[in-house]
């Protein structure tokens, strides 16, 4: 075991651990994508923001992996092709746009998700009952910043607009089914997310992306092992140092 | 502070030195600079309202201005292993690390604008190179041990410089200081454990840990200045309260708690000179290499162009954002006037007609 376990209780097996590893890597993913803006952001408040998000997002992965299995086995020895995390949350951080549009389709998405695993009696029903404190905030960090941009400039608006229309063919992978979240309806998931994403678009002046919701093989490919080419490169970049020294304690 | 606020309060035409050019004010100016500095002697706290000489004025915000750059230039070598590191739990450590020196930043800004600077006009001049940041992130982060190294040496270094700005004479930045001293000391003892861990690890890993110390030892020294009899700024600002023991005394205090420390670790600290004096009940140790630390300053450095160029960059094409951020703002505050002026105290347009 080269990780921290932070759980002494049973592991969750079958369906029930394929849905922690589909969360757990949606949360792990993004957080990694989020830390790459380090240094990068555009005003220091959002410098405090992103990492803020970042590192809610780990802590709710890293409590999903563990019970899975060994947290850091799992981040770091899996193959590319094993992780079941969202084409969505993989895709690279492009401008601020890009990664304010990506936070409001999976912000609004996981908001869902965790609101009605909060409301059931199953595995998840703590970890939701925490984490969906948390994505209120991500959720209204990402609406106000489309609000911002939908409504600021004319740079500012057609930037949001390219980066949602853009996005806009990885969000159909969300609402396939997930085995082991058999409790959740993916078509009333959907159409909350379409109402209250509709709403805050409505608002920032922006219109609902038109295009394919899902591409040639995109629906609910990151579930199933499919990735998109720059995650076997975040992938190689995360896991190169655990990778280098087999074995070893950090 | 407020023993020396003139008494005329801020409406009056009293310049910033206190004197509006008659006889009657120069007096009062004389008078308010006496008071200052008999105020600053006794220890009490100079608040923003309060006068205050131009000299110190123009100090502190050097100063402050130097400490907030530092803090989110400093984000950039440790943040150059957020994306890299090797358990989650380090990881979640690191990332919570660098959002703290970017909040460092923001309180440090938010300090100095007390004083009537912007951020955005401090910011200007970090990206022209009018004002400096700490020269010891100049230097690369090469291996992931680098992170303990900073969170050990660097932070440890800063602690001992900063502890003392604690009781700085100027309230704002003396009370930054006391929050951002212990979000440092929490660094600190992490950047030590990451090291032990390292050092305690295999081979490999403790060799990783050893180059890191050896690396970062020496800009470490640098970091409290020069000696003090080269040191352009110390003595007016020790007149002044704003610092209150001198680079080489620092500089010892640092040297005589990183020993130990270093041994407990099983790490060497690459100074062969490096021995305990009874007689002076500190340690000794070796010549710094100062020809590197000028250097450095003026821009050689391994990394100046790179720290540097990085942040105008984030600043450059986070204009749009800054400026979309404005804009809407601009039409929300004018929404909202509309709102009011169309229907005044609630009323609806037809009473008020």
């Amino acid at each position: 075991m080269t990780g921290t376990d932070t759980t002494d209780t049973a592991r969750l097996t079958g369906a029930t651990a394929a849905a922690a590893l589909a969360l757990g890597d949606d949360a792990l993913i993004l957080s990694h994508r989020l830390g790459e803006w380090a240094g990068h952001a555009p005003v220091l408040e959002e410098e405090v923001a992103l990492a803020n998000i970042a590192l809610d997002l780990l802590g709710q992965a890293r409590i999903l992996l563990s019970l899975v299995g060994d947290e850091d086995e799992l981040a770091f020895l899996r193959e590319e092709r094993s992780f079941r995390n969202l084409q969505l949350v993989e895709q690279p951080n492009g401008d601020f746009a890009h990664t304010i549009a990506r936070q409001l389709y999976f912000s609004f998405y996981q908001h869902e998700v965790y609101g009605e695993l909060a409301r059931g009696d199953g595995p998840f029903a703590p970890l939701a009952a925490k984490a969906v404190k948390e994505t209120a905030y991500h959720r209204d960090h990402a609406e106000q910043w489309t609000l911002r941009l939908g409504d600021g400039t004319e740079e500012s608006r057609s930037r949001m607009r390219a980066a949602l229309d853009a996005l806009w063919k990885f969000t159909g992978e969300m609402f396939q089914p997930v085995d082991g979240l058999d409790g959740l309806d993916p078509a009333a998931l959907e159409q909350r997310w379409l109402a209250a994403l509709t709403g805050v678009l409505d608002r920032a002046g922006l219109d609902l992306p038109q295009g394919p919701r899902t591409g040639a093989w995109a629906a609910g490919a990151g579930r199933q092992g499919l990735h998109t080419e720059s995650f076997g490169r975040m992938v190689a970049e995360m896991q190169h140092l655990h990778r280098s020294h087999p074995g070893a304690s950090w | 502070m407020v023993a020396v606020t003139p008494e005329t309060g801020p409406d009056t035409a009293l310049g910033a030195d206190g004197t509006d050019g008659t006889d009657m004010t120069a007096d009062l100016g004389a008078q308010l600079a006496a008071a200052f500095d008999a105020a600053v002697a006794a220890d009490e706290r100079v608040e923003p309202r309060d006068w205050m000489p131009d000299e110190y004025r123009a100090s502190l915000v050097r100063q402050m201005a130097q400490h907030a750059h530092s803090e989110i230039i400093g984000m950039q070598p440790e943040a150059n292993w957020i994306t890299r590191a090797p358990s989650l739990r380090r990881k979640a450590i690191l990332m919570a690390k660098v959002q703290d020196e970017a909040g460092h930043g923001l309180y440090l800004y938010s300090a100095a604008e007390t004083l009537g600077t912007s951020r955005d006009e401090l910011l200007d001049k970090l990206h022209s190179g009018k004002q400096k940041y700490s020269s010891i992130f100049n230097y690369p982060t090469l291996t992931w041990a680098d992170v303990g190294a900073i969170g050990w040496l660097v932070d440890g270094a800063a602690i001992t410089n900063q502890v003392p700005i604690c009781r700085c004479s100027y309230g704002p930045y003396a009370r930054a200081m006391v929050r951002i001293c212990k979000e440092e000391s929490f660094h600190q003892r992490q950047g030590y454990e990451l090291l032990l861990a390292l050092s305690r690890g295999t081979e490999a890993q403790h060799a990783m840990a050893q180059d890191a110390v050896d690396r970062w030892w020496w800009p470490s020294l640098m970091m409290f200045g020069p000696p003090d009899d080269e040191s352009a700024h110390s003595a007016q600002s020790m007149a002044w309260r704003i610092k209150r023991h001198s680079n080489d005394e620092l500089r010892q205090r640092f040297v005589d708690i990183a020993v130990p420390q270093a041994e407990s670790l099983g790490l060497t600290l690459p100074d062969p000179d490096l021995k305990w004096n009874e007689e002076r009940g500190h340690h000794d140790f070796g010549a710094i290499d100062w020809a590197e630390f000028w250097d450095v300053l003026k821009g050689n450095g391994p990394c100046n162009e790179q720290r540097i160029g990085q942040r105008r960059k984030a600043h450059e094409e986070g204009a749009w954002v800054r400026d979309a951020a404005a804009a809407y703002a601009r039409k929300q505050t004018a929404q909202q006037a509309a709102q009011q002026a169309a229907n005044p105290a609630g009323q609806n347009e037809e009473a008020r007609v």
